[in-house]
């Protein structure tokens, strides 16, 4: 008899359920996975390489195209190492921003992720409704920084600009008139801050929509209950943080262990699971969205009562203003100087690693006292998670490496790098 | 001979009052299940061509026949185009026995549901023989997940059937939407309730739809069977597919719903007179059921399925055969006129 041999499939570059460029080679047997071997490359921009060779302060932009879905996280880190080895910080107010967007962030990252996970399990519904929310913080995003996603917001010593007094508004278009240009622009009537008041009233009640297509869906459950499991020792292991870390029940977060920005004043809880399976790691997932929901609204208050400056003062480091630079000869020549040669950054290296939605996003930096880095090392935490892969999946079936790639929530722009 | 002539293409005539009339369904069909599922997210659905989008589906078509057949090189040809046919045929075929209303049906057999049975199992073929000519791995797992799924859905299916016709006493699809006569209380989703949650869903298994649709299981294995399949050929399996849904829609409503009785009394003037237009309006409402489930539901693993086929449906159908048996034996459940 003819010996029987295991099937090789390859998942990906270009799969539905591949999340951009994942190519996944999967050896099977009939529908049981035996290997996974996960492929990583093919999105490899060098970024270290670039911010290796760019003044300091030329390097934000490239931090939002690592992880593209949460792009505020990944300049947070990036500016915290350069504040870091300037020993400046920046003012209170910017730390409450940078909070506050940060945690918007993360709302926009689980959208996106709750959204991918469910269509990869094939409920499409949530989907669109996720993005239907994404929508409108996207649309802060664009408020602040005048980019939807590739925001550049976050600047070393605080950021670009203060939150903008009016919030921006839909026009009449034929797709948008009337009634429902009403009601889009409902919330839009005040400042920002009023506007993300709205949206953080409205939004639990939205995850509870989510929630009930997904949470009680015996569908679901069986799709994700005791799929894939990370135990606790395991996820140490491989280097896992974030939602994996926690879904395997360790309370380890960054924003809580080694506040950052203004993580220590704001109240918010640490959502863990038990099982570590795909289940608990999307309860957590979720909790973690009404917990950021309740960040933003702490943020929003403080915002409202404490105006300030959100950048320093000092243009050995900042830009100075527009205005300044029409009289003023040595505002001219800081501004010539900051976008020619950058500013150097004193010798020495540090490690600044913020609470990514995803894990813990890193940033090692080494300067030489030279305008450029010299060594830029980014961490990102789909890579840890990702070469978890083939241990896990084993002996699960082909429906559940899906399952398992949607909760590993991979992104390849950070991954490759 | 003359007169022979004439009965072939009277039966011709027949024929394509009913494929044609068909074909059009299926496209009107497409078009509404991608407007309802749109409303359903909170998105449109097709409003660009013709007035409310409502040429889009003859535009996919259009499209569709307009663009090249591509066969992989190392595809069975002859079985590579035999599969879409395949599975065409029997789906176009079933109608045949399909009672439109009282005396209208193309073939009147006493045999009907035998044949449907028949008629529908066929089509799997079509399914895995695409999947194997494709010489495709994603393609050959959705041939093998199809071919496991049908085979043990068409069982729960088959008993959810003999307890119909243990009730009605005839194989005759006609005189079983007869025996249900007497209003909506007489009709068999009452004494066969659990039957005709079974059968719906059995058929919703057997169309491949979700969240059943292991088979194309787009977000696992792309497009599964029809993965290497474009153009016309594409068009065919998509056509088998939307016939057999519509047909398990028309299907429940006969043999659970009373078919194209009315459910008013007779009294009620026009709307109390059985016809055509409630059986359409009762197939309707269950082929809606088809795109709310595809619009909420996530999709089920292929062992899940094989095990809700074969742990649950089977038992239930079986004890229900006796339940019906039992039924029919004491008069509690006799056939209406």
């Amino acid at each position: 008899m003819e010996e029987i041999r295991n099937y090789t499939m390859n998942f990906g570059p270009q799969h539905p359920a591949a999340h951009g460029v994942l190519r996944l080679v999967l050896e099977m047997d009939g529908e049981v996975v035996v290997r996974a071997d996960p492929h990583i490359g093919l999105l490899h921009r060098g970024t270290e390489k670039l911010a290796e060779s760019k003044p300091f302060n030329q390097s934000v932009g490239y931090m939002d195209r690592l992880d593209y879905v949460s792009m505020m996280c990944s300049e947070h880190a990036y500016v915290r190492a350069v504040e870091k080895l300037l020993g400046i910080e920046a003012p209170v107010r910017a730390q409450y921003i940078r909070t506050m967007f940060d945690e918007i962030t993360r709302i926009l990252n689980h959208l996106m992720w709750i959204g991918s996970n469910a269509l990869d399990l094939g409920a499409m519904a949530v989907f669109l409704y996720a993005f239907r929310e994404r929508e409108e913080l996207m649309d802060c995003y664009e408020a602040v920084s005048g980019a939807r996603m590739h925001a550049t917001y976050y600047r070393p010593g605080g950021v670009y600009r203060d939150l903008p007094a009016q919030m921006p508004q839909y026009r009449a278009s034929p797709w948008h008139k009337g009634a429902d240009l009403a009601r889009l622009n409902q919330w839009r009537q005040g400042s920002m801050l009023d506007f993300l008041d709205a949206f953080t009233a409205d939004f639990p009640r939205k995850v509870d929509e989510y929630e009930e297509l997904l949470t009680g869906n015996r569908i679901w459950k069986q799709r994700t209950v005791g799929i894939g499991v990370v135990s606790p020792e395991q996820a140490h292991a491989w280097g896992m943080t974030g939602p994996m870390l926690r879904g395997s029940g360790i309370a380890w977060d960054l924003r809580k262990k080694q506040p950052y920005a203004a993580y220590a004043d704001v109240d918010f809880d640490i959502p863990v699971g038990t099982n570590g399976d795909c289940y608990d790691r999307y309860l957590v997932r979720v909790a973690e969205m009404r917990q950021s929901n309740r960040i933003i609204r702490q943020c929003v208050e403080w915002l409202r009562r404490n105006p300030g400056p959100v950048i320093l003062d000092d243009h050995k480091v900042i830009p100075p203003h527009r205005e300044e630079m029409k009289e003023d000869m040595e505002a001219l020549i800081h501004h010539f100087k900051l976008f020619t040669e950058g500013y150097a950054v004193p010798a020495g290296e540090c490690y600044s690693a913020v609470e990514a939605p995803k894990g813990e996003f890193g940033v090692y930096m080494i300067s030489d006292g030279a305008n450029k880095p010299f060594r830029v090392k980014l961490r990102a935490p789909g890579f840890a998670h990702l070469s978890s892969m083939d241990e896990i999946v084993r002996g699960h079936m082909l429906a559940d490496v899906v399952a398992m790639i949607g909760t590993y929530d991979v992104v390849f722009g950070e991954i490759d790098r | 001979m003359l007169a022979e002539l004439l009965l072939v293409l009277w039966t011709l005539a027949k024929v394509l009052a009913i494929v044609l009339p068909l074909v059009i369904a299926v496209a009107m069909f497409v078009y509404w299940e991608r407007k309802v599922i749109g409303w359903m997210h909170v998105r449109m659905g097709p409003n660009q061509i013709g007035p409310l989008g409502l040429m889009q589906a003859f535009a996919d078509v259009v499209k569709l026949l307009l663009k090249e057949i591509v066969v992989p090189t190392n595809a069975n040809r002859f079985l590579f185009f035999l599969a879409p046919m395949l599975a065409l045929v029997p789906a176009l075929a079933a109608w045949a026995v399909i009672p439109f209303s009282d005396g209208l049906v193309l073939a009147n057999i006493n045999a009907g549901v035998l044949y449907l049975l028949a008629m529908t199992s066929m089509g799997v073929y079509g399914i895995i023989l695409a999947g194997w000519a494709s010489n495709s791995r994603y393609a050959l797992l959705g041939a093998m997940r199809s071919a496991a799924q049908v085979v043990s859905y068409e069982l729960a299916m088959g008993l959810a059937l003999v307890c119909v016709l243990v009730l009605a006493g005839s194989l005759n699809l006609s005189d079983i939407v007869t025996a249900q006569s007497g209003g909506l209380l007489h009709w068999f989703w009452l004494p066969l309730l659990p039957m005709a949650v079974v059968y719906f869903i059995s058929g919703v298994a057997e169309t491949n739809r979700a969240p059943f649709d292991v088979a194309e299981g787009e977000s696992e294995i792309v497009a599964g069977f029809h993965v290497e399949y474009s153009g016309s050929a594409f068009a065919l399996f998509f056509l088998a597919e939307y016939a057999n849904m519509i047909l398990v829609a028309f299907l429940t409503s006969i043999l659970f719903l009373g078919g194209w009785l009315s459910p008013f009394p007779a009294t009620w003037g026009l709307i109390g007179h059985g016809s055509f237009f409630w059986l359409l309006a009762k197939a309707f409402v269950v082929a809606f059921l088809f795109l709310w489930f595809r619009a909420s539901f996530p999709r089920y693993r292929y062992d899940q399925i094989m095990r809700l086929g074969w742990k649950v449906f089977i038992p239930i159908a079986l004890v229900w055969v006796l339940v019906a048996g039992l039924l029919k034996y004491f008069h509690i459940v006799a056939p209406g006129a």
